[in-house]
């Protein structure tokens, strides 16, 4: 019995210090101003929303995210599109140098991404991209490419590859096969690994506000504009940057553990 | 399986290999010849940053940092995995709400903390209302650069533990039930347990966090650059002070080799250190 309370005491106290600093900067980002330059007041006796408003009217939040939006939806496409054959090729074909291949793949996940900010700017200047969003795309994509083809490798091999050759001995073409059988039984895995590159661009900041000046992401618009902008717009920003986090752990809580190779039942 | 020969299964990969070749080994190259432009000669970037002293206060707050941050990571996530791992009920929901700053940008646990610490933030406001003092205490700004020192490494602790924590958590699961049970049969001690037992069998997820956050922590950069900008002086935040305001992509690219020299090297230690396990491993 007592075990069991001091079980649920350390729950509550972790779960506490887990959740406040969310809870508090929402709370922050929907209290007036007046209420939050008084010292005397912990917790605003009304609430507004009048700060988020404005961090996406007159702020240009609102623009921001768009971009931000377009570039993570960019990088998810590119990924996919590049880093799909190569998963398929990972666990349906048995060749000489797959496990270098796969090491290297799984090498470049220790590179410091962000130092490639700097050198894709001069580059971006010369071939003519350079304050674009698909230039901060490209380079998100890398970023992100490694992780789609390691994690989409073991949810394609998560299904039989017996499925796919009998499709192919009824007459189905490799392609054919892998698009009418395969893909919809990983859909749901790739559905989650989609959301997880869709977080890694939008939170990125570092190279998003090298390579942008007019065109910045979010994360990019606030690091730019947080330090002269008012209290409340830094709020606002940190919950709106947070909105996707919470929706990210909701739906993908199944494969959360799966995304990051654990397996609890 | 199919078995293929011939050019086949590498076509496959030419679109990948293509792309993070001209995406992270080019720039990487770039990296170097950027870092070694210099009108006075090669060096000149580095003499520059070295003789002004602003490489060593950069590389010393970042080794500071990480030294700080990653230990203290590491516990508190093997706490929080052994607990979880005790299964009691509801320990799911428990889990998914650690789980909340796994997807959180930097940017967003910065802007966190500036709520709680800021001047008129929850800290300050309970102070003031509790009588402790008078006027707001600062934790940020020139001359309380040791405050917000101390706001970073306990922001950094809360965003990144719930990382190292999962890949503990996935270590734990392949910890065999068995021994723990044999270990009870002799009267082993919880403790004894945790120390032979567990912590061994731990010993691989333990190194792959281990790495993963010592490479994350040379590369922090928004928390702190939202939190203190230069007042506390990182690799990455001179990288991007001197390309965004200084307009010097020379001088930003130095700082950036560094972070990738470090980077290959800690990744590198890393490596020897598994292999050393493998062949003691073959011996036993």
């Amino acid at each position: 019995m007592i075990k069991r309370i001091l079980v649920l005491l350390t729950a509550i106290l972790i779960a506490i210090w887990f959740l406040s600093p969310v809870v508090l900067i929402v709370i922050s980002s929907l209290t007036p101003s007046a209420e939050y330059y008084d010292p005397q007041r912990i917790l605003p006796r009304s609430l507004t929303l009048s700060h988020l408003r404005s961090l996406f009217v007159t702020l240009d939040g609102w623009r921001a995210t768009l971009n931000s939006l377009q570039v993570a939806g960019m990088s998810i496409g590119i990924s996919f599109l590049f880093g799909i054959p190569a998963a398929y090729a990972l666990t349906r074909f048995v060749f000489r140098g797959k496990n270098t291949l796969r090491l290297g793949i799984l090498m470049t996940r220790s590179f410091p991404v962000l130092i490639i900010g700097v050198p894709l700017v001069v580059l971006y200047l010369r071939i003519g991209i350079s304050d674009t969003l698909f230039g901060v795309a490209l380079a998100h994509t890398s970023m992100v490419l490694p992780f789609v083809v390691l994690i989409s490798s073991s949810i394609i091999g998560g299904v039989s590859v017996e499925y796919e050759e009998a499709g192919m001995v009824f007459g189905l073409s490799r392609f054919g096969s892998f698009m009418r059988i395969t893909m919809p039984l990983v859909l749901p895995g790739l559905a989650a690994s989609a959301i997880f590159a869709f977080i890694m661009s939008w939170n990125e900041v570092f190279v998003a506000a090298v390579l942008t000046l007019t065109n910045r992401t979010l994360p990019a618009h606030i690091l730019n504009t947080a330090m002269t902008a008012p209290d409340y717009f830094k709020f606002a920003a940190g919950t709106i940057m947070a909105v996707p986090a919470m929706v990210f752990i909701f739906f993908t809580r199944k494969y959360l553990i799966s995304l990051w190779g654990i397996s609890l039942k | 399986m199919t078995y293929k020969r011939g050019l086949t299964p590498y076509l496959y990969f030419i679109p990948v290999i293509a792309f993070l070749i001209m995406f992270l080994g080019y720039p990487l190259i770039e990296t170097f010849r950027l870092a070694f432009t210099h009108r006075v000669g090669p060096l000149g970037n580095f003499s520059r940053i070295i003789e002004s002293g602003e490489l060593w206060i950069a590389l010393r707050y970042t080794l500071l940092i990480s030294v700080v941050v990653v230990p203290l990571q590491l516990v508190f996530a093997l706490a929080l995995a052994l607990f979880i791992n005790m299964r009691f009920k509801g320990y799911l929901l428990l889990l998914y709400i650690i789980a909340i700053p796994l997807a959180l940008s930097d940017v967003s646990a910065a802007l966190m903390s500036y709520s709680i610490f800021g001047p008129s933030g929850f800290v300050n406001k309970i102070l003031i209302n509790l009588g402790l003092t008078d006027s707001p205490v600062y934790f940020f700004g020139y001359m309380y650069e040791t405050r917000a020192f101390w706001v970073i490494v306990l922001t950094e602790v809360w965003r990144a533990t719930p990382l190292v924590f999962v890949i503990l958590l996935a270590g734990l699961q392949s910890v065999n039930k068995e021994y723990l049970e044999a270990a009870d049969v002799f009267g082993f001690s919880r403790w004894t347990k945790l120390r032979k037992i567990t912590l061994p069998i731990l010993k691989p997820a333990i190194l792959s966090a281990l790495l993963i956050r010592t490479l994350f922590a040379f590369q922090i950069f928004g928390v702190v650059w939202l939190l203190a900008g230069r007042d506390i002086r990182i690799l990455a935040g001179e990288a991007f002070y001197w390309q965004t305001i200084r307009y010097n992509s020379n001088v930003a690219a130095s700082y950036g080799l560094v972070i990738a020299v470090v980077s290959i090297a800690i990744s590198w230690v890393y490596l020897v250190i598994l292999r050393s396990r493998e062949v003691e491993g073959a011996r036993a």
